[in-house]
């Protein structure tokens, strides 16, 4: 064996989800979070000196930031930190065996109605060749128009400079521990550029284009929509990511240029040994409108507020999110919007759904600075509960520091009432059906701003989530 | 009366699920196929509890006696089985669903009707649908709506009568159909109901309500009334005339 563990099988078989690989000799990280691994990291992507000063940078920040203490319980965190391996190089090509993918996970996929070709995919042991096709020509497309949509290491690669002069500018790396952490050691990732002017009416899907290089957990991500440009983003699906390390980290920056209007849409089912810690963050200049729409289920902890930082005259943002929370789980999502202008609109909405002892906490702030006159912001958190036992809370800050604003907020909680439940199952439907219908009720003002695979998707996935719910 | 009787409640007792508080005291209560009967009563009487309990209403539990549906036990099936078996309660108070198309609903509740394995054919589902709203003067872009969501009193209970239209049942349960509509709703949902019922003259009827203007419209072949939980009166139309007349008064009086 080599003198150190970096170059060793990918062994994975601790996991709960672990897949059998073959013995390849493939680049991993040492347990844990050093100098030298950062230091690794940076040549394995054989990066410009300034990239590798940033990173050591915010490894400087992370060490010297301490754990959060408010949102979820991330006590144990600590402990899963120390065992997990923060890189690993990402294979050319997966060589896992789809007889080796857990027969729950295949029965999943089959339940949720997904095509073979698809699961493979989704389980990490296939190409996507149909969608390859559909990539090919929509690059074809966006290559015509200039529009740059690239992994993060090839936007370093390909674009230095436009690459530099915003990277980090959205979400420095001492915004939070972990857009520090994400910053010593991200991976992965998209780098998107839209042109001046140039509108897409297909969404950039990084389902596309992560079969070329599979996402990492410290994803990172930069986005520039220039001037009156108008694009949407999906990233994720509905369908269980089964990630074999415990903890994801992302970071997404986004600028949208006056008079842009640039939608970003996250549809994310992780598996529930997972904790998701994410920093989203948009700034929104003169007339430009960014809009946020989320969709968070499984994991073990998610926390995650996109924010819109409404920097120009007659910006406008929106964060729309579903989270949904089962047993043991604990969604902490919300949204932040800060008005720095005058003339700016936003509005929040967030749905949760818990069941059985999930928790769902709404934690969302709005806030309108001095001189942001005839701001406007309208937030609504409604919040449904299936269970006796599931639990919400809601933590609204507002801050407003101009009289001359409009600022409204309303929060609801609602049970899953008995008369409700009556009414559908006197109609034939059985518990869980009628369950799922009142669940796809309650989320319907969002899902359908979902792209259509996507909320027929999720309707699925809420069906199966609602068996066995009642009782 | 045909030889079965669809329906064949003997001697029920019926109290509130949680307390201690007996509503129904006894009823015996016999529905031929095709019959159209109605309970009527004064507030309190039992005859709303007794329609939620043959839907299978799990607020209300019965302590005593038998109810047959079609030759078998009816009170052990849950909700979604008396429904699959032919039984419609359209709602005193029907229950909004935010985010719920009417059609959307209805296509769920047919599904349901279907199986599992079995696909409901959409084309047919909303040609049927169509069909069911001309039937009834509906206008189609009413199955777009929210079900119940910001109805009012009228639209909810027209909203019940397409249900029942489309679920197409052997016994429909009326509970109050006719609190809280004008004279004009009344008209127009009683149309509906006499319309379903020449249409398939085998599907029984038991309207329960408080007042006699409803027998005006949907007439019933017989007429029972119910006091304190107990039936104290059954008689043909003839009943709901003198009820008219006299009141519940004299029923009360009797039956201490």
């Amino acid at each position: 064996m080599p003198q150190n563990d970096t170059i060793t099988d990918i062994g994975l078989d601790e996991y709960q989800y672990h897949f059998i690989t073959e013995d390849e000799p493939v680049f991993r990280s040492g347990r844990g979070l050093n100098e030298k691994v950062v230091r690794e990291i940076s040549a394995q992507k054989d990066e410009p000196e300034w990239m590798l000063d940033f990173r050591l940078k915010a490894l400087e920040i992370y060490n010297a930031k301490p754990m959060p203490t408010w949102g979820g319980d991330l006590s144990n965190l600590e402990n899963v930190l120390d065992q997990i391996y923060f890189y690993v190089r990402p294979q050319e090509k997966m060589e896992h065996s789809w007889d080796d993918v857990p027969p729950n996970i295949k029965e999943t996929f089959e339940r949720l109605g997904i095509p073979e070709a698809e699961q493979k995919v989704l389980a990490g042991v296939g190409a996507q060749y149909e969608s390859e096709m559909v990539y090919h020509s929509l690059k074809k497309e966006w290559d015509e128009k200039g529009v740059i949509f690239d992994s993060i290491e090839d936007g370093l690669k390909n674009h230095p400079e436009l690459f530099r002069e915003h990277f980090g500018t959205v979400i420095p790396s001492a915004d939070n521990k972990f857009s520090a952490m994400n910053s010593a050691v991200w991976s992965g990732g998209s780098f998107v550029y839209i042109p001046k002017g140039v509108e897409l009416d297909t969404p950039l899907q990084a389902y596309f284009r992560v079969n070329q290089e599979q996402m990492g957990q410290f994803e990172r991500t930069l986005i520039i929509a220039d001037e009156g440009s108008k694009a949407h983003y999906i990233e994720g699906c509905t369908a269980p990511v089964y990630s074999t390390e415990s903890f994801h980290s992302g970071v997404i920056e986004i600028v949208v240029k006056p008079g842009a209007h640039f939608r970003y849409t996250t549809i994310q089912n992780w598996s529930n040994n997972m904790y998701n810690l994410v920093t989203q963050r948009a700034l929104v200049h003169e007339n430009a409108t960014m809009e946020w729409l989320d969709g968070n289920l499984g994991s073990k902890l998610t926390m995650k507020y996109p924010s819109c930082y409404l920097l120009g005259e007659g910006a406008h943002g929106s964060v729309l999110s579903i989270a949904y929370s089962g047993d043991g789980q604990h969604q902490d999502t919300g949204g932040k919007v800060i008005h720095a202008a005058p003339n700016t609109t936003s509005q929040i909405v967030s749905k949760s759904i818990s069941k059985g002892t999930g928790r769902s906490t709404y934690r969302g702030l709005c806030q309108v600075h001095e001189g942001a006159i005839n701001a406007k912001s309208n937030v609504e958190c409604d919040a449904l509960l299936i269970n006796d036992t599931s639990r919400t809370d809601t933590y609204p800050y507002i801050e407003i520091e101009e009289k001359r604003s409009n600022i409204g907020h309303e929060a609801t909680v609602s049970k899953v009432g008995d008369e409700q439940l009556f009414y559908l199952m006197s109609r034939g439907m059985d518990e869980a059906e009628a369950m799922a219908l009142i669940v796809r009720g309650f989320i319907e003002p969002i899902a359908k701003l979902l792209p259509l695979e996507y909320a027929v998707e999720l309707n699925r996935l809420i069906e199966l989530e609602m068996e066995g719910s009642v009782g | 009366m045909s030889d079965t009787p669809i329906l064949s409640i003997r001697n029920l007792h019926a109290k509130v699920a949680d307390e201690d508080i007996e509503i129904l005291h006894g009823v015996d209560l016999e529905l031929g196929k095709g019959e159209i009967h109605a309970i009527m009563g004064p507030n309190g009487s039992g005859k709303s509890t007794l329609a939620k309990l043959l839907a299978g209403h799990p607020g209300y539990e019965a302590t005593d006696g038998t109810v047959h549906y079609k030759g078998e036990e009816l009170l052990d099936q849950e909700p979604d089985e008396r429904s699959l078996a032919g039984i419609f309660l359209a709602f005193q108070y029907p229950v909004e669903i935010p985010g719920v198309s009417i059609a959307n609903f209805l296509r769920t509740a047919l599904q349901a009707r279907e199986g599992k394995d079995a696909e409901l054919d959409l084309f047919e589902f909303q040609d049927a649908l169509l069909d069911r709203m001309e039937l009834l003067g509906m206008d189609p872009s009413f199955a777009e709506r929210p079900v119940n969501d910001g109805f009012s009193g009228g639209e909810k209970k027209r909203n019940e009568i397409l249900q029942m239209a489309m679920l197409r049942p052997e016994l429909a349960l009326m509970d109050e159909t006719d609190s809280g509509l004008d004279i004009d709703a009344l008209q127009v949902v009683a149309d509906g109901v006499n319309k379903l019922h020449e249409e398939n003259p085998d599907m029984t009827v038991l309207i329960i309500t408080h007042y006699q203007r409803l027998l005006n419209y949907l007439k019933p072949h017989h007429v029972h009334v119910m006091v304190k939980g107990k039936i104290v009166r059954s008689g043909g139309p003839e009943v709901a005339e003198e009820l008219e007349s006299r009141g519940y008064e004299e029923f009360k009086t009797a039956q201490v």
